[in-house]
Parts: C-alpha cells; structure tokens; sequence
C-alpha cells in the first residue's frame, strides 16, 4: 500500500510545471478580466474556485454582457463537458465498491492537465495524488489571474512566452511514453496533431470555441481508434508514464 | 439589472465543479463494454495532443521558438525525462530561441 503522504507530494511535485504553466496562461486570463470588468480579488477568487481555463475565460466576458445566470449554467456545462468524459476515464480505473466520496474528491481535481497526470500514473486514480497536483497548481492560478489583472503589462513578454510553453510540455511528457510503448497511441497522437491543425483552418470548425473544438475531435478520433484498435478488456491500464 | 458578481462567480464555479464530478455521481463500477474501455483508453492522449498542437506554436511571440519547444519536449520525453524536465526543457528552448529571434 503507497503512503497516502508520499504520494501526496508526488502529486504536489507534477503538480509545480503545470501551476507554472497556469500562471502564464492566468496572467493572460487576468488581462481580458479586467477588461471584462472584474477586480484582482474577483479574479483571485473566480480562479481558486472554478479552475477552468476556457470557460472562465467565457464566463468574465458573459458576465460583460449581463447574461443570466441560467444562461451561464447552460453555455458553462457545454464549453465544460469534455469534463465528464474524463470523468468517466478516472472512474473506469476505480475497482467497484470505491466510496462515493473517493470518487466526488478525485473528480473534483479535474482540470485537463490534472486528468493528463492523473490518467498516466499507474494504478487506481487516489485523492492524495490530485490533490497534491491542484494544491501546487491552482494557487498559481489564482495568483496568475490577479496578477494579469492588476499588472497588466509589467511582466516581460519574453518571460510569459517561455512559461506559457511549460504547461505544452508537460502534456507532451504525458502522451509520449506511452506512444513509445503503444503503436497505437503513437498513431492516436499524430491522427490528433494533424486533425487539430486542420481544424484550426477549416471553416464551420474554427468557428467553435476551442473546448468544443477539443471535445468534437476526441470524441471522433478515439471512437475511430476504439473501433479500429480495440484493447483486450481485461487490465486495460492506461498510461505508462512513470515518477519522475 | 445586473447580477451580483459574487453570485455569479459562485454560480460559474458550481456549474463547472458538477461536470467534474458527473461520472462520479453515476458510475459504481468499471463499465466492461469492450468498445467504451477502448475509447476511454485513447480519449486523454487524444485530448491532451488536441490542445497541444498548433497551441504551443501560438502560445510563443515567435512560431518558431514554439516549434522547436515542441520538438526538444517530445524527444526529452521519448527518451524517458520525467514531467518537470521535459517542462523545463520547454521553457529554456523558448528563451534562448527568442532570444536570438
């Protein structure tokens, strides 16, 4: 049985590059909030509680043209939704009879790159480990956010383009081990980047938002792979990616 | 009139916190559907590959530096250099190509 502590501060170790990464993407958050008309403290806390990059994004420039709130309830499930596919992704590595609340905590860690880390490491998906990775991310979000607000300009473009780079690289160490190991997933992964590319540039599909974007291609291109290169049902484990 | 801000960022977070945990709401026990196990097995490489390109070649002032970002983080990690480094690797690789840019 791993110690709940240690693997706590594995998750708190992967969790430094992707909140390093969020500050720079925050601090651009933060920059269209204030535009938006939201305070640092608004900010600040808009981005501690929610932790969602494109729909907060989406919901300070709602809030910009009054929109209800059964509107933002609607537009947040949409723009939110590839939220529940992996959901279901973690829940798939639970062995039945895990408690409710087992699953409530690890669910509720779910940002995309928290999934990404997540869904790599072998085994079961544990609180400890979530919560390690969004207690060293998600402050730097929240920091990020007010800091975008209330400096605007002040931070060196050259520094927040290299940072906005960590949280890329971070996904690229996640999906690459296992497209070494997997044929399969290595064909996943490029099908992915040239589907992505494409779709930047056709038309109708560069007109949704980029998480619709994202949950519209995953949806294809793993039900095709699925279809394609189905996995044997038993031990279907997912990732490979190893500590450190 | 307008909604108080407050509220409505409590209302924003709530309403992203329930697709969180929507699967965990419903689901008891590993779904044994061949196909499901299958595609849930691909969707987090999938997604993660979706966000990453052409984002990361975006996300630079220079293109440039994003694409080489790109290639010094994919063979860091095919090489077996663990989240932070190839993260690292990333951000250096920018630096230094914009500095020279």
């Amino acid at each position: 049985m791993e110690k709940g502590r240690d693997v706590f501060m594995q998750g708190y170790r992967h969790g430094i590059p992707i909140g390093l990464g969020y500050f720079a993407v925050a601090f651009s958050l933060g920059i269209a909030a204030r535009d938006y008309g939201f305070s640092a403290v608004q900010g600040f806390i808009s981005s501690l509680i929610t932790y969602a990059s494109a729909g907060q994004y989406m919901g300070f420039a709602l809030y910009a043209t009054n929109t209800t709130l059964a509107e933002l309830i609607l537009l947040t499930f949409i723009i939110n939704a590839r939220y529940i596919l992996m959901g279901f992704a973690l829940n798939q590595r639970m062995p039945e009879g895990t408690p409710l609340s087992t699953r409530l905590l690890v669910g509720s860690c779910i940002t995309d790159e928290i999934f990404g880390i997540t869904i790599a490491r072998p085994g079961a998906p544990t609180p400890y480990y979530t919560f390690g990775a969004l207690i060293a991310a998600v402050p730097l979000w929240a920091l990020g956010t007010a800091c975008g607000i209330s400096m605007g300009n002040i931070l060196p473009a050259r520094i927040v383009s290299a940072l906005s780079v960590a949280l890329f690289g971070m996904f690229i160490a996640v999906i690459i081990p296992p497209a070494r190991k997997d044929k399969a997933v290595l064909g996943a992964v490029a099908v992915s980047f040239a589907c992505s590319y494409a779709a930047v540039k056709l038309p109708y599909i560069s007109d949704l938002s980029q998480g619709n974007r994202t949950i519209l291609l995953t949806v294809v291109i793993a039900a095709v792979f699925a279809v394609l290169f189905p996995r044997k049902t038993e031990g279907s484990e997912g990732g490979a990616a190893d500590e450190d | 009139m307008k909604t108080n801000i407050y509220l409505y960022i409590f209302v924003m977070a709530f309403a992203t916190w329930l697709m969180r945990v929507a699967a965990s709401l419903i689901m008891k026990k590993p779904i044994q559907n061949r196909f499901f196990q299958s595609f849930l097995y691909y969707v987090p490489y999938v997604t993660l590959a979706v966000m990453t390109f052409p984002a990361i070649v975006e996300a630079t002032q220079s293109p440039l530096a994003g694409a080489a970002a790109l290639v010094v983080c994919i063979a860091a990690a095919w090489f077996g250099q663990g989240l932070f480094t190839v993260a690292v690797l990333g951000c250096l690789t920018v630096l230094i190509f914009e500095l020279f840019l």
